[in-house]
């Protein structure tokens, strides 16, 4: 069997990020409004857009950051690329390209999905209806999740959309435990019962709060939740836990289907793995977490481009 | 009125109006054949039809089965209009359609091996040399290739009509890059879902083994003696409106589905980049026409080609499929020789007659095209699609006298054609079942030999009394049962 084309290879890979970068940001959307609102009464939507760091174009567009204008902008807004609808159309344009090697049962979930997409008017992001419309968006991901898991081969292009998904999920992880560690200086004193309104939104955001309080029964601090987010490998969107599946993935590539590994992608995955290892989390939180996710990401970045320039860039 | 059995149900007041009917027949030559379908079908509601009839529009456009429209600011999704009710092929039928669709595709083929070889046809007299030599689809550069079994047409659609007698004849000949077969096959995927109560018991050909035997016969075209050659599908790109039918072929054959882009010639061999590098290619179903597919032999600006293709095809390292420079065969003026020219090679009389034609570029057919402009049919020679047609006995005063202006500035760009009384074929409309007229597009695949998809894409004009079946026009299709 020949390798797979470069294109096709690009394509899988942004097919997964896309998709996951729709759920990561349906969640956060979601739990901003549950549960940011306890701890102030109102709910602040101005992080959301510093996570994404998109104050410059955002705020050319709308004079503040209110509820209505940051669920339009990052739900319906068809001109901010990162946007659900932006991503799930970009998911589903990569798609397009790549329907004769994928399932026409993943084609058509993703074609209805967009489809309700582009049906959705303000009404439907209303904060009385976002619970119910970030639900829905959630599960149409992982719907997409498990009928590519259910029916796409194992070749080539399943590892390359493996990767994709894993990086980008590592990503996500690592900006939204960013954005609240800016918004959030620890307090001082016994921080365990503290604010706990704010490490509940950021573990829900991410579907592990109950998977967090059976790892650590006895009340949330800082430093478990950081360290359950960056170098738990037990739970599935921990930083440390994505990078060591790509890690495998990337491995699989060259054992299975022969591609050579350039130095620069092996040595971007060492480091990361190195830099995530859970005996460094003391080491972590005196530097910064803030610091330590800045490399993180750029290692997550250089991989992305290596891949690109690696496998996907025409030779 | 129940002399044919079964005209109730849904059938209830349909009238063919002397047109052949599909389903029916005729009161002299009842479609007997036909009998046990009708009978199911006409038990079923008109309700039951119109919500299955919407069940499988909706999950066509569900399946992205579809072709898109492309406006300033919006690309649309638009499905092919499906009707439920089949057309129905008689075993008997469909045997002279099948011996007449392999005739035709090997005078094809012997007539662009011998246009781009000796050419004898055109030293003997039989086909005018600037007929030929003249038209702008003939590509002198075809004179350095020599197509693997002298193959050229590997894909072939034919259309065929039926007129009110019920005798088939061929209306065209598509050797370039015919389209429309995945519509036959998801078609036939679509009745069996909405429809399995109405094959029960009713043996019909099928038609999923296309992918298979398409791919048997490019790997059959293969210029070296590879054991596996790599074939690949050409597309120019997901903005293509027959993008649906490129995914479906790739995906049927297992085969990458490239771009220009993705394929590169060095030292006259073609390569596909992948992500080990460089992979060779053996075969290319293109459906790229063939003024853009290599931007060094034919339009230099184009971006859907490959650099050097030509080159490589010529040195016989690749496999092109369709070959190029087909049009010569196809042209509406030479459809009007295909009688001569299947003589000439086969010794044969055609199986399936032409349609009378009359050739503008000709003073006897100019002269007559023009007395008789109300009572004839009036088509572009190079176009394709429906476009540019004059339907003398539906056009107004106007309309014909426009017609005899672009006829008088370029005969040469005209033929004339008596209006074929088309068969019927009954069809679900907003006002109940009602008679819409059909035409027939067989496929035929040659690489050693041919092979011809049973049926092949039934296209229906779903404006009454219309008689352009084509999609750009208000055409829809049908699925087509060629009964065992």
């Amino acid at each position: 069997m020949s390798n797979l084309l470069a294109r096709f290879a690009e394509n899988a890979f942004w097919i997964a990020r896309y998709m996951e970068r729709a759920e990561d940001l349906a969640r956060i959307l979601d739990v901003n409004e549950t549960f940011a609102r306890e701890s102030t009464g109102a709910a602040d939507w101005q992080p959301i857009v510093y996570l994404n760091s998109d104050e410059k174009r955002f705020f050319e567009k709308h004079g503040a950051a209110t509820a209505e204008a940051v669920l339009h902008y990052y739900v319906l807004d068809d001109d901010n690329p990162s946007s659900i609808r932006s991503a799930v159309r970009a998911a589903r344009d990569n798609a397009r390209s790549l329907r004769h090697l994928i399932s026409t049962e993943m084609w058509r979930q993703l074609n209805v999905f967009y489809e309700r997409l582009t049906r959705l008017g303000p009404p439907d992001i209303e904060v009385s209806n976002l619970a119910k419309l970030c639900t829905n968006i959630k599960e149409a991901c992982q719907t997409h999740a498990g009928i590519t898991d259910g029916t796409l081969l194992h070749d080539e292009a399943w590892l390359f959309y493996n990767i994709g998904k894993y990086i980008e999920r590592a990503d996500q992880t690592t900006r939204l435990l960013d954005i609240k560690f800016q918004y959030l200086r620890a307090p001082a004193g016994d921080e365990r019962f503290l604010d706990m309104s704010q490490w509940n939104a950021l573990l829900q955001s991410v579907a592990g709060y109950h998977a967090f309080v059976r790892v650590h029964p006895h009340g949330i601090r800082t430093e478990d939740v950081a360290a359950f987010l960056l170098t738990n490998l037990d739970f599935p969107r921990s930083v440390a836990l994505c990078v060591e599946t790509v890690d495998g993935l990337v491995g699989d590539l060259h054992n299975n289907f022969g591609l050579k590994l350039d130095r620069r992608i092996a040595r971007a995955l060492t480091d990361l793995a190195a830099g995530l290892d859970e005996r460094n989390i003391g080491e972590i939180m005196r530097t910064g977490v803030h610091e330590f996710i800045d490399r993180v990401q750029l290692q997550l970045g250089i991989l992305s481009k290596e891949m690109h320039r690696g496998f996907f860039a025409s030779h | 009125m129940n002399e044919l059995g079964s005209r109730g149900g849904v059938f209830d007041g349909y009238d063919a109006d002397g047109f052949f009917c599909e389903m029916f027949g005729t009161a002299t030559d009842p479609a007997l054949y036909a009998e046990p379908i009708r009978a199911r079908l006409a038990q079923m509601n008109l309700a039951s039809l119109r919500r299955r009839a919407r069940d499988a529009e909706r999950e066509l456009y569900n399946l992205g089965i579809t072709f898109t429209v492309y406006s300033e600011s919006d690309a649309i999704d638009r499905i092919l209009p499906f009707d439920v009710i089949p057309r129905i092929i008689s075993r008997d039928d469909w045997a002279r359609i099948e011996a007449g669709v392999i005739q035709r595709v090997r005078a094809i083929n012997l007539f662009l091996a011998d246009v781009y070889g000796p050419q004898r046809i055109l030293n003997d007299g039989v086909v005018p040399r600037d007929l030929i030599l003249g038209n702008n689809q003939y590509q002198p550069l075809m004179h350095d290739v020599r197509p693997v079994h002298g193959t050229f047409a590997h894909i072939c659609g034919i259309d065929i009509v039926r007129d009110e007698r019920g005798a088939f004849m061929v209306l065209e000949d598509n050797a370039r890059t015919p389209s429309g077969v995945s519509y036959v096959i998801e078609n036939r995927h679509m009745m069996l879902r909405a429809f399995s109560d109405l094959l029960d018991n009713t043996q019909i050909r099928r038609v999923s083994d296309y992918g298979l035997r398409l791919a048997a016969s490019l790997a059959e075209t293969a210029p070296n003696a590879a054991a596996e050659p790599q074939i690949v599908l050409m597309s120019p790109g997901v903005y293509n409106s027959a993008y649906f039918e490129h995914v479906f072929l790739a995906r049927e054959m297992g085969v990458p589905l490239v771009e220009g882009r993705d394929l590169v010639v060095d030292h006259d061999i073609v390569y596909m980049k992948t992500t080990a590098g460089l992979e060779r290619v053996d075969v290319i179903y293109r459906r790229v026409s063939d003024d853009f597919i290599d931007p060094e032999a034919f339009d230099k600006t184009s971006m859907l080609g490959v650099r050097g293709l030509m080159r490589a095809y010529a040195a016989g390292n690749v496999s092109l499929v369709n070959a190029i420079g087909n049009g010569v065969a196809d042209d509406k003026a030479t459809y009007a020789y295909m009688p001569r020219i299947i003589r000439y090679y086969l010794g044969e009389d055609a199986v399936l007659p032409n349609v009378e034609t009359h050739i503008c570029r000709d003073a006897a057919g100019l002269a007559y095209t023009l007395d008789h402009l109300a009572e004839l049919v009036v088509k572009p020679v190079g176009e394709s699609g429906g476009y540019g047609i004059t339907v003398g006995p539906q056009a107004s005063a106007d309309e014909l006298a426009a017609c005899r202006d672009r006829i008088n500035e370029n005969p040469a760009n005209y033929i004339s054609q008596p209006l074929v009384r088309l068969s019927v074929c009954p069809t679900l409309t907003a006002t109940g079942v009602a008679p819409r007229h059909v035409d027939l597009r067989p496929f035929a695949v040659t690489g050693r030999d041919t092979w011809v998809l049973p049926g092949g894409l039934s296209r229906v004009a779903l404006r009454e009394g219309s008689y352009v079946v084509n999609s750009s026009q208000g055409g829809g299709s049908k699925d087509t049962w060629v009964l065992e």
